[in-house]
């Protein structure tokens, strides 16, 4: 059996609203995708079509090899998923919770246990289980959601915002526990917090109105702006002709922008051409000719800057 | 499948008696059926060893008091998110509406059986025919049936519980009323005769009295059959429908 999950070319609209237009992903076991956009761009959808609880207009999401229109209760055997807003029987206590996922998904006697005893220690969860899920905190419930989709192991696991209202503790944790279960499980993790995609995440997928952005890893993503990799340089205003003179013999500089001039400072911003590494040859100009420079350093984009620029 | 079932009626099960609402319900139900056995139904005045006082007032309390359960079916699932954790578990849209209309079901049944009381004061006050009693809780936890099944597909329709409840009283209530002459006599005339037939053919309440009477016929069982597939049929359908939507 093949261990990823395909979607391939999934649309769906609500009306006159293309809510997602060809989306297609492939992840492997051991790949964790970060799956991101701005609020409202499809990705909870999309996840919805994947996991079987929307149908999609057309296109299809299959689990292993199992096609999820075709085989539905086949396919959601082999995945876990952790809805938006981590949905529970709030009437239920967290111990109770967990013996309905283990009931439904079919363990019994002693591995019934061990499955839970897992989910519990995985999800950190111990001191709530006797608590009822409606009185539990925002994080609690986020991790009782998660220990739901891992019980049976599954996969493929698909998280929708899973560090949502979590403290940074808690983040780190999650984050954690989503790295170690990578190994052997393929992840499809929804976030629009950015630091978790170079926390976590082996490549991205960037959609914006239900189109597809970006499909490759997050330097990938970075190299999209053109600010990346430029240089930044604090020098005396006197040597800047001399120092710009000089640079713009690199064949890899494509242009340079003196800011904000003083009488005692200037910063000189250099910018690569398709983001390649620069620091090396303007470093040895600065060395060889004995610049006065007072600060130099490299830009690297935020993936914050990124996804302004291509999802704005 | 017989086992998703029953862990879907299970956990149900629980959801009803680990909130008040489960001790709430069977209380007025009781509590109301008795009020109206004494107070309207002139129980004890009547001077006659027979529950019928008590079984007819049932279609009306029924009435309310079935689409208070059956409301919160799947408009509570839609607005808590839950219904997109179970329906992305591995089980069919089928095995989930019938356990839990089953769930709800027994729930009911339960409020009947403590009705007992009922049943001990008449044989204490005279010797009823115990049979007629048998076949009108068969009639009432049938009609009950019914009237849940409607309810939960009209429930599965939307995530506002006052909505499902309001238009699910409206629909138990009208096929209690297509039995009733004064509303069968207002539209006589205006429809063809088949039509009229065939309106009070479908009350809920004329098959109903069947079992009152003590004939459990089975014109009235296969009613309350065909009419629970039907409704459940429809539920299974409106959750397929909006899942495509």
């Amino acid at each position: 059996m093949e261990n990823r999950i395909v979607l391939d070319s999934l649309h769906k609209s609500f009306g006159d609203l293309k809510a997602v237009n060809d989306v297609s992903m492939t992840v492997e076991v051991g790949e964790i995708l970060g799956f991101i956009g701005p609020n409202g761009s499809g990705k909870s959808t999309t996840m919805k079509m994947a996991t079987g609880y929307l149908k999609a207009d057309s296109g299809t999401s299959t689990i292993c090899g199992v096609d999820m229109e075709v085989n539905p209760k086949e396919a959601k055997k082999l995945i876990g998923y952790l809805p938006e807003g981590a949905p529970a029987y709030g009437e239920m206590t967290t111990i109770g919770f967990l013996n309905f996922i283990a009931d439904i998904r079919g363990f019994y006697g002693k591995k019934r246990a061990i499955q839970i005893d897992k989910a519990v220690e995985r999800a950190r969860i111990k001191h709530v289980l006797h608590q009822q899920i409606d009185t539990l905190s925002k994080g609690y419930k986020r991790r009782v959601g998660l220990s739901q989709a891992i019980m049976h192991e599954p996969k493929i696991l698909i998280l929708d915002e899973p560090t949502d209202g979590l403290d940074p503790n808690q983040k780190h944790h999650v984050r954690e526990l989503i790295t170690e279960i990578s190994k052997t499980t393929a992840i499809i993790v929804s976030t629009h917090i950015l630091e978790e995609v170079d926390a976590v995440c082996s490549s991205v997928l960037l959609i914006n109105k239900g189109n597809v952005v970006l499909n490759g890893s997050s330097s990938e993503l970075r190299s999209k702006v053109e600010s990346n990799n430029s240089i930044m340089i604090k020098i005396d205003p006197k040597s800047t002709e001399d120092l710009k003179r000089l640079l713009l013999t690199i064949p890899s500089i494509s242009k340079i922008d003196v800011l904000n001039e003083t009488e005692s400072n200037v910063n000189i911003n250099i910018y690569p051409k398709e983001n390649q590494v620069i620091l090396t040859e303007v470093a040895k100009i600065i060395a060889d000719h004995k610049f006065p420079v007072k600060d130099i350093y490299q830009n690297h984009i935020a993936l914050d800057e990124a996804f302004r620029k291509l999802t704005v | 499948m017989l086992g998703n079932i029953y862990i879907i009626l299970k956990r149900e099960t629980k959801g009803y008696f680990s909130t008040p609402l489960a001790y709430i319900f069977i209380s007025i139900f009781c509590g109301l059926t008795a009020a109206f056995t004494f107070y309207l139904g002139a129980f004890l005045e009547r001077g006659q060893a027979d529950l019928f006082p008590f079984f007819e007032s049932h279609p009306w309390l029924l009435v309310l008091l079935v689409p208070s359960i059956s409301m919160r079916l799947w408009a509570e699932e839609r607005k808590t998110g839950s219904i997109e954790l179970l329906m992305t578990l591995p089980i069919t849209t089928f095995e989930a509406v019938i356990g839990k209309y089953l769930a709800a079901w027994v729930m009911i049944a339960i409020a009947l059986a403590l009705t007992f009381p009922m049943w001990i004061t008449v044989n204490i006050l005279g010797s009823p025919d115990n049979g007629v009693v048998m076949s009108s809780y068969l009639g009432s936890w049938l009609l009950a049936g019914q009237f849940l099944a409607i309810g939960s597909a009209l429930s599965a329709m939307t995530k506002n519980q006052v909505i499902a409840f309001v238009i699910s009283t409206a629909a138990c209530f009208i096929f209690v009323m297509s039995g009733v002459e004064a509303v069968t006599g207002a539209i006589e005339g205006l429809v063809p005769n088949y039509v009229l037939s065939i309106f009070s053919s479908m009350s809920s309440l004329d098959h109903f009295y069947e079992f009152v009477k003590g004939v459990v016929d089975l014109r009235s069982l296969l009613f309350y059959f065909t009419s629970i597939v039907f409704w459940l049929l429809l539920n299974i359908i409106i959750i397929n429908i909006k899942k495509a939507a």
